[in-house]
């Protein structure tokens, strides 16, 4: 992942990449590819509280945050799924916390995959992009927290 | 196993997919192959025909007004409760209460009949298959009077215990609520009998037929069951309307259910003296197109001969499930001796919700995951299953789009 790009940069490079495929097969054999290439989640993170659990399949998400910026790994039972958070991750993991939360990802549109963002009972990426930007809500707060108590201090 | 010409049966397939108009439709430009009819069932065009009729020609509030509108609807109405009671084998009409659906009715005995009669450390047995909808108002009852809830064991071929089930009945257990036929697993459970054991044990037996109602014949005076519920959009009537069946007695004994119009026959701010049966239970105005078409959908069902139907649908789910064995590392769960209309099947190295996610692209419609029993799910050790289920107008010709479907998905995500 290039970390130059900012989040619209990364979303256009995936819609690129998505007019080429014509077919939905071709669409969800570069999701699949997406999903197994996916870096494995060290199992110590699959924990019950970084799972969001739906009706359907299981996925952990793990936040991790350094120098102002947000990261995420991943991981699901479920294929699909894991190629469409893989997605997800490459384009909001390493940015802050205000990139994540004020991005629009219009580009799930634009790819045609807007269909999992109903699925509201499965493990659709509604559920994966709100549990996203609340991880980013939260560090911000921390960030705003810590900024304060040192201004304190001060 | 090829079955391609059901010559065995009085059944033209042809004639009855056309009486659905939805099954004309394109899914994902191809067209709909409609699996997970134990969801919900499609509707024939009498039955969508009879809701807009009761809209265009005879809506009224009713059993009050005494024009002639609320005359016809009410005279529909009850010609509805009529056909029920004669579908299900009720002794009289006053017998068949309608509701929501199957969920409503098992809520209603349990809130009323429920508190009512369970108290603290009575036992309510319910099996290891039953759906959410037939555990939760049980627990939430076992809760509130800190009864017990106990549960008879699930075998690996998808059948209950039986041994189990006769050591659980015992002198506390006051009722035994089951599923006639499992919604994740097709067995057909061994109702009778097990209604039989409860009784001598002194046990009330509430059997969840929203499965069966549509591929059984229900008679509930020979089952003697005390309740029996189903649901109207399972076998190709309309949402919202369901049935719930209580012997007369039973009924007459249970307090009343929700408050309002309809269930009462008197009020003062002093007091309310409730209407008979089965009234009481029918609080505000009902669903009455939904009742009036039910009466259509069982009308269609006993045109086309329920014999005929269920040998369409059993030759269905044997040739279905031939077929897909034929799949490498596939493995149906629940192999119970006496099953009904549906498969349900795991592929190791593929998520059910994969599978669905692929079949849905090729306009191929079957139900994933847990299907409302997480339990049996984890009684078998897997996150979920993918179901196929038959209806009546299903033919063999879809179930090897199904098959060629999963071999596509599979080779996609190998």
């Amino acid at each position: 992942m290039t970390m130059e790009k900012d989040i619209l940069e990364i979303e256009s490079d995936f819609v690129e990449s998505f007019s080429f495929l014509d077919t939905w097969e071709e669409k969800y054999e570069y999701i699949i590819e997406l999903g197994k290439k996916l870096p494995p989640l060290e199992v110590q993170y699959k924990t019950e509280d970084r799972k969001i659990r739906g009706c359907q399949s299981t996925v952990w998400l793990a936040p991790f945050y350094n120098d102002g910026k947000v990261f995420f790994k991943a991981d699901s039972d479920a294929m699909i799924v894991k190629g469409l958070i893989s997605i997800l991750i490459a384009v909001l993991s390493g940015h802050t916390p205000d990139m994540i939360i004020n991005a629009s990802l219009d580009f799930i549109e634009k790819i045609g995959m807007h269909a999992h963002l109903a699925q509201t009972r499965s493990n659709g990426l509604r559920a994966m992009v709100k549990q996203m930007k609340d991880y980013a809500i939260a560090y911000k707060e921390m960030h705003e927290q810590e900024n304060y108590q040192w201004n304190k201090k001060r | 196993m090829i079955l391609t010409s059901p010559t065995y049966i009085d059944l033209d397939v042809g004639a009855v997919r056309q009486q659905f108009p939805i099954l004309n439709r394109m899914v994902k430009n191809k067209p709909l192959v409609y699996l997970d009819n134990a969801a919900t069932t499609q509707k024939p065009q009498a039955v969508i025909d009879t809701i807009s009729e009761y809209y265009s020609n005879f809506n009224a509030n009713i059993h009050r007004g005494i024009h002639s509108l609320a005359e016809e609807a009410t005279a529909a109405f009850e010609a509805s409760r009529i056909a029920v009671q004669q579908f299900i084998g009720a002794a009289c009409p006053e017998e068949v209460v309608f509701t929501r659906g199957t969920t409503e009715g098992i809520n209603l005995v349990a809130y009323t009949w429920g508190r009512a009669n369970i108290a603290a450390g009575d036992e309510i047995l319910i099996s290891g298959m039953e759906h959410h909808s037939n555990i939760v108002p049980w627990q939430m009852l076992c809760e509130e009077k800190n009864a017990v809830l106990k549960v008879i064991p699930v075998l690996d071929n998808g059948e209950l215990s039986m041994i189990d089930y006769y050591n659980l009945l015992g002198p506390k257990t006051k009722m035994v609520a089951l599923a006639h036929v499992s919604n994740a697993l097709g067995t057909v459970n061994q109702v009778k009998a097990m209604i039989k054991a409860a009784h001598q044990a002194g046990a009330v037996v509430l059997i969840d037929g929203a499965q069966s109602a549509v591929h059984l014949d229900i008679d509930v005076q020979r089952l003697d069951c005390d309740f029996f519920a189903f649901s109207g959009h399972k076998l190709y009537g309309p949402t919202g309307i369901g049935v719930l069946f209580g012997k007369k007695d039973m009924l007459e004994n249970m307090p009343v259910f929700q408050g309002g119009g309809e269930m009462i026959k008197e009020v003062t701010f002093e007091r309310t003296i409730y209407n008979e049966l089965p009234y009481k239970f029918e609080a505000g105005t009902p669903n009455i197109a939904g009742a009036i078409a039910l009466k259509t959908a069982l009308d269609f069902l006993n045109g086309l001969g329920r014999d005929n139907i269920r040998k369409h649908e059993a030759a269905l789910l044997a040739y279905a499930t031939a077929q897909l064995e034929l799949i490498p590392n596939l493995t149906v769960i629940g192999k119970a001796r006496e099953k009904c209309s549906l498969v349900s099947f795991v592929i190791k190295g593929a998520h059910p919700q994969d599978i669905g996610v692929l079949l849905d692209n090729q306009g191929i419609a079957v139900r994933t995951g847990h299907h409302c029993a997480q339990p049996l799910m984890e009684r078998f050790g897997i996150p979920g299953t993918v179901r196929a289920s038959f209806a009546v107008y299903n033919t063999f010709e879809e179930i090897d789009a199904l098959i060629a479907g999963l071999w596509k998905a599979l080779k996609m995500l190998s």
